[in-house]
């Protein structure tokens, strides 16, 4: 017992334990796992790879089926085509993301034999496969996080169509849709890129579940064997990374609104 | 107020994508899902190795993976349960009984580099006591000395006569080690078997490469994937989508249609040495009292909890002995179901109203077992409390080590494992009979006849005590593409033996 508390470093004083954590995570080099015995390090960067290809491509899909579909929903929401389309995203909203996921699987790999049920190849091993293992996880995230996107970017454009300059603007002239991209966009992009981060927590929750469904040895696979092994060391290490991964994108997003909205810059200085 | 400076069309959308763009990241990953090609098999299985040291860490997995594959033994089972040569190419028995000489076979080496010797036997014995830590290193107690006369012949000595021993060099216990390369066992394993180990993408997959220096006959695959599925569904859609080439254990045989029926595929039925086990704490709690066990087991209509749990697949035995080994009996009938014989027991016993802490490993055949069990006992007056833990380590701890439970069910997969289940009173079924133990030991002593006689009265005594109740024994239910061969009918050992498969 003396023993293993000496190689644990459980002997000394907790906040030297935790500054020697910290010092291992800095230097990537945050030990062995309490359960296999192997570096840790590896283990995450290997894992972490899968998840931001995953979650990444989760995201541009939202962006994909997001973006358009809001617009066109804000732009027509009194008529027949904006509200059908509106029922379908709070359908896609209505959804889990295993459920979907289990859906494509059986359409789409043991129904049409098109793409891979599961599993996961690194792009470099086999760019085809890689792809073909990645449409499906990749899908069953991103449309829901799309259909949940979608509603913001309806709301924000809709504001936007309401503020004054956009009545100038047609005053001016220009059509509705030439109006909303020349002038609404922008600022209706401020909203969106923070719920956009926001969502990417969950997203990141969402990868968990996925990465069980379609068995992607992830980030989110990695976390709920080491809680499922009590393998606490690598559970803090996995959860750290995740809330630094988030916080990275906030301060990202913050760089973005700057980008968007040049009377940001402005306020700031 | 002037609105259009420079044309901005686009940009939320840009600054939208570019947000998404730099989380893709352009890494390029290191994991891989096995190898494909002619060359190569893919096998589908259940429970992953925490890691690959076998002499620290309990539990089956490693054993499945490893053995006969990575690591090799002196001598090995036939698909019959016969012991073969394996790294010994004969052996004899001194008159005593005691005193065993192995013949060595000259070439092997291990994947290190090293030449196999007996010396290098003799240190893996040695090691045993010295050095591991699991239970089954008690097998090895009986051993007095293990020397080597010359590089190619190891004379072992007995403390006593065993029938056991033999036996036992075919399981972990007698795998064979270098000793130059026993310093990373959990994740670098050196054996002189025909793989090594290529790749561990944990909670994936493992994956095994052909030695090029091997001293025996070349297996057939160059390279085999072991890939992990905890769930069985997705283990079936691999296989029906071509990820995997054998579903290694079949965990949902109630999907068993899936594949019956279609002309791609082969299911293979026979039986293991997996019994399923409602193991019951003997040493403390409720179920310490006879009458409440014997109530246990009246209580429970076996034929009912198979066809509901395991779609009457596997085979009812009523002890703790499979059809495979010598001394197997039909005991299923020491307890008949009776609802109305558990309730008076339990009325008898004055523990009616305590509650029973049925704590499940997460393992399917285990959850989907334990529901029914639940409800049976409740039929007949028992409250019963439903409790899962993660499966290996939590379940481990907490039921195997600390015995904290009163019921749990449990697949017991190890060869002849009456001894190591309840043979000793720090087992966690905390089982204690000096009787008991007594007809191992005879049987272990006496000659061959005497063996099967006493292994026979030592299944009937547990069965009697209720020292468990036997859920039924697991079937080898194997589902694989049509052009596998040699895939195993009975599972006889611990090993997943992949130097046999071929493809016709």
């Amino acid at each position: 017992m003396a023993q293993l508390r000496e190689q644990f470093g459980l002997n000394r004083p907790l906040v030297e334990q935790y500054l020697s954590w910290i010092h291992g995570l800095v230097t990537f080099d945050p030990g062995n796992s309490y359960i296999s015995h192997a570096p840790i390090g590896p283990q995450i960067s290997d894992r972490l790879q899968v998840t931001l290809w995953l979650v990444g491509t989760g995201m541009v899909i939202a962006c994909i089926v997001a973006i358009p579909m809001g617009m066109v929903m804000a732009v027509r929401h009194r008529r027949p085509s904006g509200l059908i389309l509106s029922a379908l995203s709070q359908i896609g909203v209505a959804v889990p993301a295993f459920l979907a996921g289990i859906l494509l699987i059986t359409v789409f790999a043991v129904g049409l034999g098109w793409l891979p049920a599961n599993g996961w190849t690194p792009p470099v091993e086999d760019p085809v496969l890689f792809l073909k293992q990645l449409v499906l996880p990749a899908l069953s995230l991103g449309v829901v996080q799309g259909a949940v996107l979608t509603r913001y970017v309806r709301s924000a454009v809709l504001d936007v169509l309401r503020e004054d300059y956009l009545r100038t603007a047609r005053a001016k002239g220009l059509r509705p849709t030439q109006a909303l991209l020349r002038h609404g966009l922008r600022n209706a992009a401020v909203p969106v890129v923070t719920v956009l981060a926001l969502q990417l927590a969950t997203l990141l929750v969402g990868a968990v579940v996925i990465e069980r469904v379609f068995v992607i040895p992830g980030l989110g696979s990695l976390l709920l064997d080491s809680v499922s092994n009590r393998d606490l060391i690598l559970v803090q290490d996995v959860v750290m990374i995740i809330a630094t991964a988030v916080l990275l994108v906030n301060f990202l997003v913050d760089i973005i609104y700057l980008l968007i909205d040049p009377r940001l810059r402005v306020g700031a200085s | 107020m002037r609105h259009t400076r420079r044309p901005v069309r686009g940009a939320g959308t840009l600054a939208a994508t570019l947000a998404c763009l730099l989380l893709a990241g352009c890494s390029a990953g290191s994991t891989a899902s096995g190898g494909t090609g002619k060359n190569a098999l893919n096998i589908g299985l259940t429970a992953e190795p925490a890691n690959f040291d076998f002499t620290k860490t309990e539990g089956a997995a490693i054993s499945q993976a490893l053995l006969n594959n990575v690591y090799e033994n002196l001598v090995k089972l036939d698909q019959s349960g016969k012991i073969r040569p394996q790294l010994a190419t004969s052996w004899t028995l001194s008159k005593d009984r005691e005193t065993y000489t192995f013949h060595l076979v000259k070439n092997a080496r291990f994947s290190n580099g090293a030449p196999f010797t007996a010396k290098d036997a003799a240190f893996s014995i040695g090691r045993v006591k010295s050095d591991w830590t699991i239970a089954q290193k008690a097998q090895m107690d009986v051993v007095d000395t293990a020397r080597a006369v010359s590089p190619t012949e190891l004379k072992v000595t007995l403390k006593r006569p065993s029938n056991d021993w033999l036996y036992r060099m075919t399981t972990r216990v007698g795998a064979m080690f270098s000793r130059t390369g026993v310093d990373k066992l959990a994740t670098e394993p050196v054996g002189t078997g025909p793989y090594v180990v290529k790749k561990w993408n944990r909670g994936d997959s493992i994956t095994l490469a052909r030695r090029h220096d091997y001293w025996g006959r070349k297996p057939h695959f160059a390279s085999v994937t072991l890939k992990y599925f905890k769930d069985p569904t997705a283990m079936n859609n691999a296989l029906l989508t071509g990820t995997i080439n054998v579903i290694g254990t079949m965990q949902s045989p109630d999907s068993l249609y899936r594949f019956a029926n279609n002309p791609k595929y082969k299911v293979i039925e026979g039986t293991t040495n997996g019994e399923v086990v409602l193991s019951l704490n003997n040493g403390s709690g409720p179920l310490k009292n006879p009458k409440v066990r014997q109530a246990v087991r009246y209580a429970i209509d076996h034929k009912a909890l198979m066809d509901t749990c395991w779609a009457g697949r596997g085979k009812l035995i009523g002890s703790m002995v499979p059809p495979t080994d010598p001394w197997y009996q039909n005991l299923t009938n020491a307890y008949p179901y009776n609802r109305g014989k558990a309730r008076k027991l339990l009325e008898e016993s004055g523990q009616a109203g305590r509650t029973l802490r049925l704590r499940l490993p997460t393992l399917p055949y285990a959850t989907a077992c334990g529901t029914v069990v639940k409800s049976q006992l409740e039929q007949a007056g028992f409250k019963v409390e439903l409790d899962q833990l993660e499966f290996p380590a939590a379940w481990l701890t907490t039921v195997f080590k600390n015995a904290d439970y009163d019921m749990s069910i449990i697949g017991h997969v190890e060869p002849r494992d009456m001894q190591a289940v309840f043979g000793s009173k720090t087992s966690y079924t905390r089982y204690d009979s000096p009787e008991f133990r007594a007809l191992l030991k005879k049987a272990d002593q006496g000659t061959q006849q005497e063996q099967i006689t006493s292994m026979r009265a030592a299944a009937r005594l547990l069965s009697k005590d209720a020292a468990a109740d036997w859920l039924f024994l697991l079937p080898n239910l194997m589902v694989a593409n049509k052009d596998i061969t040699g895939l195993p009918v009975n599972t006889v050992s611990e090993s997943l033996d992949l130097t046999g498969l071929g493809r016709s």
